[in-house]
C-alpha cells in the first residue's frame, strides 16, 4: 500500500489548478437539470457542495446535505462512458470519384481529461469496457487513445444509494486500483479533508500525481485520520440500498431462459433503452453511412445503439427481437450471464442506474430474485 | 430512372395544416443543392408551375377526410412511382382524427351556420388506410433534417437512416436528463417515435408524442408510471389524443381509460 497524505478542502481549487497547469481539463460531477452530472469543471465552484441524491427505481432526487460535502452523492445518470466511448463520432469521410468512394479516416482530436470523482463501481466499469475496445483482435484505437489520456481520481463512496449494489458485485465501494489517486472525503466538527493515496502503476499521470502532492505540500496522513477515513468506508458497505445474489447466477438463468418470469418483466418494460443508456458497461453502437443530397459525400457515424431497438437484432428477413421479452431476456442473461462467458467476468457493476433511470422502475435485483424463486 | 434526365418531384396536400411543406420550404440552405438535384414538379405551396406526371417521387402531406381527398389520393398513387408520406395527419389521421372518437355530424351543426354545404367523411384516416405507402416519416412537423435524409435516401437508391426507436435513446445520446425520473414530469419519450432530437425534455418539458408510437411501444406500462406521478384517467385520455390520436397503440391506449374514467 502507499503512503497517504492528506489534502485540505481549501486546497482543492489548487488540486484543479495543477491539474490545468499540467495540460488536462478537469471533469467532474455539478448539478444539471436537477441531477449530478459529470461534465467539464472551471473551479471547484461548479462541484455539488452540499448536495446529495436520494435514488429509488424510477425516481431521483437531488437534497441538501447537513455538511458541505463536495462528493456526497452516489452516481448521477451518465457515467464516464461519455467521454471513452463517444454516443456520436465520425468515423470517415467518404467522396466519390469515377463511381466510387474513396474514404479517409476522421482526424480526431484526443483531449487530456482529468476524472475527478470516479467512484469503484466506476472504475469496475472502465476496466470491463478497456477490454472490449481494447483486450481482442479488434481495438478501438479513438476509445484506446482516449483511454491513454486520462488522469483518474477516485473517491471512496461516503454514502450508499438506494439503487446501489456494489457490495454484491465486489466492485466497491472501496477502489481497489485503476487510479492515479484516491480520496476519501472525511468531515469532521471543524475540518474538512481528503485522506489521499497514489496508485500503484508506473504510469506518466502516476508521476505528475506525485508532483501535485508535493506542490500542494500535503503532510503525511496521521493513524488517527486513516483509521476514520476506512471506517466511512466500511460503513458505506453496510448501507447498500439492494443486494443481487450472484452464486451461480450464470447457470440459473441459462437454464431458466422459458420461464414466465420473463412474460411478467415484459409486461412492465417499456423497451425504451434507457437502462443500457446509462449502464456503464453496455458498449454497443451501430454505424450508419449516410449521403448528401447530391451523392457525392458520404460520412460514416457511429452512434450508442441498444438491444431493445428493432433494428438492433435487425437480420435478413427482419428483426430477432420482435418482443419486450426477449430484449429484456437478451438484455439481463448478458449482462449476468453471457457475458462471464465472453469476457470472464460479470457485465454488471452494481451502481444501480439501470434501476433508477428506468422509468417503470424495472429492477434488475428484483428481476432476479424471481429466478431464484423456484429453481 | 431515366438517364441524364432529373426525376420528378411532386409534393401533395390533402386534409393538413401545411406545416410539413413549410419544414421542406425550411430548408433554405439545402433548397438550391436540392432543385440541383430533382425537377420541382409539383409543389403548389411554393410554385404555380405544374409539370404532368408520372412523378419519380411524391411526397404526400395530410389526411384523408372528404369524399374528394379518398378519390385523389388513388389518382397521385396512380401517378406516383414512389408515395412517402409526411407528418402525422398522413402517417395517423392527424389531429383532425379527434372526430373519430365522436359523430362528425354533431360537429358539424355546432360549428357551421349552415351544415348542409359541408361534406365530409366521419373519420379522418391515414393515407395507408387507402394507398400502399412506401414509407412514412412522422412528426408534427417532420424534421427537416429527416425530410432531407429521405430524399437523400431516395437519389442515392438507400434505405434512409431513420430509426422508430424512442425518443429516450435521443435524450441519452445529448446528455439530456429524464424529467420523469428526476423531477416528476410525466414523459411520453418512452412509447414515442424519436425524430425531434428530443426537443421537449431538452427544455424541461415532458415528451407530447409528435412523432406518434415507437415500435413496440408499452402504452400500458407507460401510463403505469403517469398515474404514480399523479395522472388521472381523463389526463390519459387526453395525452393519448393529440396529434396521432388515430395512431392504432395510442387510440387503443386512450380508449382503455375512457372506459375506466366511466
Amino acid at each position: 500500500m502507499g503512503a497517504k497524505y492528506v489534502l485540505q478542502a481549501s486546497q482543492f481549487q489548487f488540486l484543479f489548478d495543477a491539474l490545468t497547469a499540467r495540460g488536462y481539463q478537469v471533469i467532474g460531477p455539478k448539478l444539471q437539470d436537477g441531477a449530478i452530472v459529470y461534465d467539464a469543471l472551471s473551479s471547484v465552484q461548479d462541484l455539488p457542495a452540499g448536495w446529495t441524491d436520494q435514488q429509488e427505481a424510477g425516481t431521483y432526487r437531488l437534497e441538501n446535505r447537513s455538511d458541505s460535502a463536495f462528493f456526497g452523492y452516489t452516481v448521477g445518470p451518465y457515467s464516464w462512458k461519455k467521454f471513452l466511448h463517444l454516443p456520436a463520432r465520425k468515423l470517415k469521410r467518404g467522396k466519390s470519384a469515377e463511381g466510387e468512394f474513396h474514404f479517409v479516416s476522421e482526424n480526431e482530436e484526443i483531449p487530456k481529461l482529468a476524472f475527478v470523482g470516479v467512484r469503484a463501481c466506476e472504475l469496475h466499469a472502465m476496466t470491463i469496457q478497456d477490454k472490449i475496445f481494447m483486450g481482442g483482435i479488434y481495438r478501438d484505437s479513438s476509445y484506446a487513445e482516449r483511454r491513454e489520456n486520462i488522469f483518474v481520481i477516485a473517491v471512496n463512496c461516503g454514502k450508499a444509494g438506494g439503487t446501489c449494489f456494489c457490495v454484491s458485485m465486489k466492485t466497491g465501494p472501496k477502489a481497489s486500483g485503476g487510479y492515479d489517486w484516491v480520496l476519501t472525503e472525511v468531515i469532521e466538527k471543524d475540518r474538512h479533508y481528503f485522506v489521499v493515496e497514489s496508485g500503484t502503476g508506473a504510469g506518466k499521470e502516476i508521476l505528475a500525481g506525485e508532483e501535485i502532492l508535493k506542490e500542494l505540500d500535503c503532510p503525511l496522513a496521521a493513524e488517527a485520520e486513516i483509521a476514520l477515513s476506512e471506517r466511512i468506508v466500511e460503513e458505506t458497505a453496510c448501507q447498500m440500498g439492494r443486494r443481487l445474489k450472484t452464486e451461480g447466477i450464470k447457470d440459473l438463468l441459462y437454464k431458466n431462459l422459458e420461464h414466465p418470469h420473463w412474460d411478467e418483466v415484459a409486461n412492465r418494460c417499456l423497451t425504451c433503452g434507457n437502462c443500457t443508456m446509462v449502464c456503464p458497461t453496455c458498449f454497443c453502437a451501430s454505424i450508419a453511412e449516410i449521403t448528401d443530397l447530391t451523392g457525392e459525400k458520404v460520412e460514416r457515424v457511429q452512434k450508442w445503439d441498444s438491444c431493445f431497438t428493432e433494428d438492433f437484432s435487425y437480420i435478413h428477413g427482419g428483426s430477432i427481437r420482435k418482443t419486450a421479452k426477449s430484449r429484456y431476456r437478451q438484455w439481463m442473461t448478458h449482462k449476468l450471464a453471457y457475458w462471464i462467458d465472453q469476457f470472464g467476468t460479470s457485465g454488471c457493476v452494481g451502481c444501480g442506474r439501470c434501476i433508477t433511470w428506468c422509468p417503470a422502475g424495472i429492477d434488475i435485483t428484483e428481476e432476479a430474485k424471481g429466478f431464484y424463486g423456484d429453481s | 430512372m431515366r438517364k441524364n434526365k432529373k426525376p420528378k418531384l411532386a409534393v401533395w396536400k390533402f386534409t393538413s395544416c401545411d406545416g410539413c411543406q413549410l419544414s421542406l420550404l425550411d430548408c433554405e440552405d439545402e433548397l438550391l443543392a436540392l432543385s440541383d438535384k430533382v425537377e420541382i414538379a409539383n409543389f403548389l405551396e411554393a410554385s404555380r408551375a405544374v409539370l404532368k406526371g408520372p412523378y419519380d417521387l411524391s411526397l404526400v402531406e395530410g389526411s384523408i377526410t372528404t369524399p374528394q381527398d379518398a378519390e385523389r389520393i388513388h389518382q397521385v398513387r396512380r401517378v406516383s412511382k414512389l408515395l412517402i408520406t409526411i407528418g402525422a395527419c398522413a402517417a395517423s389521421g392527424g389531429i383532425q382524427a379527434l372526430r373519430n372518437f365522436k359523430e362528425v355530424k354533431q360537429f358539424i351543426s355546432i360549428v357551421y351556420a349552415k351544415p348542409e354545404y359541408i361534406e365530409t367523411l366521419n373519420k379522418s384516416t391515414p393515407i395507408s388506410d387507402h394507398v400502399p405507402v412506401d414509407f412514412e416519416l412522422r412528426g408534427c412537423p417532420v424534421n427537416k433534417y429527416q425530410l432531407l435524409e429521405i430524399i437523400a435516401a431516395f437519389l442515392n437508391r438507400r434505405k434512409p437512416v431513420i430509426s422508430a426507436r424512442s425518443v429516450c435513446m435521443d435524450c441519452k445520446l445529448k446528455g439530456t436528463v429524464c424529467v420523469m425520473v428526476a423531477d416528476r414530469i410525466p414523459c411520453l419519450g418512452p412509447v414515442t417515435h424519436a425524430g425531434c432530437c428530443a426537443l421537449c425534455p431538452s427544455i424541461h418539458r415532458g415528451c407530447y408524442g409528435c412523432f406518434g408510437p415507437k415500435e413496440t411501444p408499452n402504452t400500458a406500462s407507460l401510463s403505469r408510471t403517469w398515474e404514480k406521478l399523479g395522472a388521472d384517467q381523463d389526463d390519459l385520455v387526453r395525452v393519448f389524443r393529440s396529434f396521432n390520436s388515430g395512431a392504432e397503440p395510442f387510440r387503443r391506449e386512450s380508449e382503455i381509460h375512457e372506459i375506466k374514467k366511466d
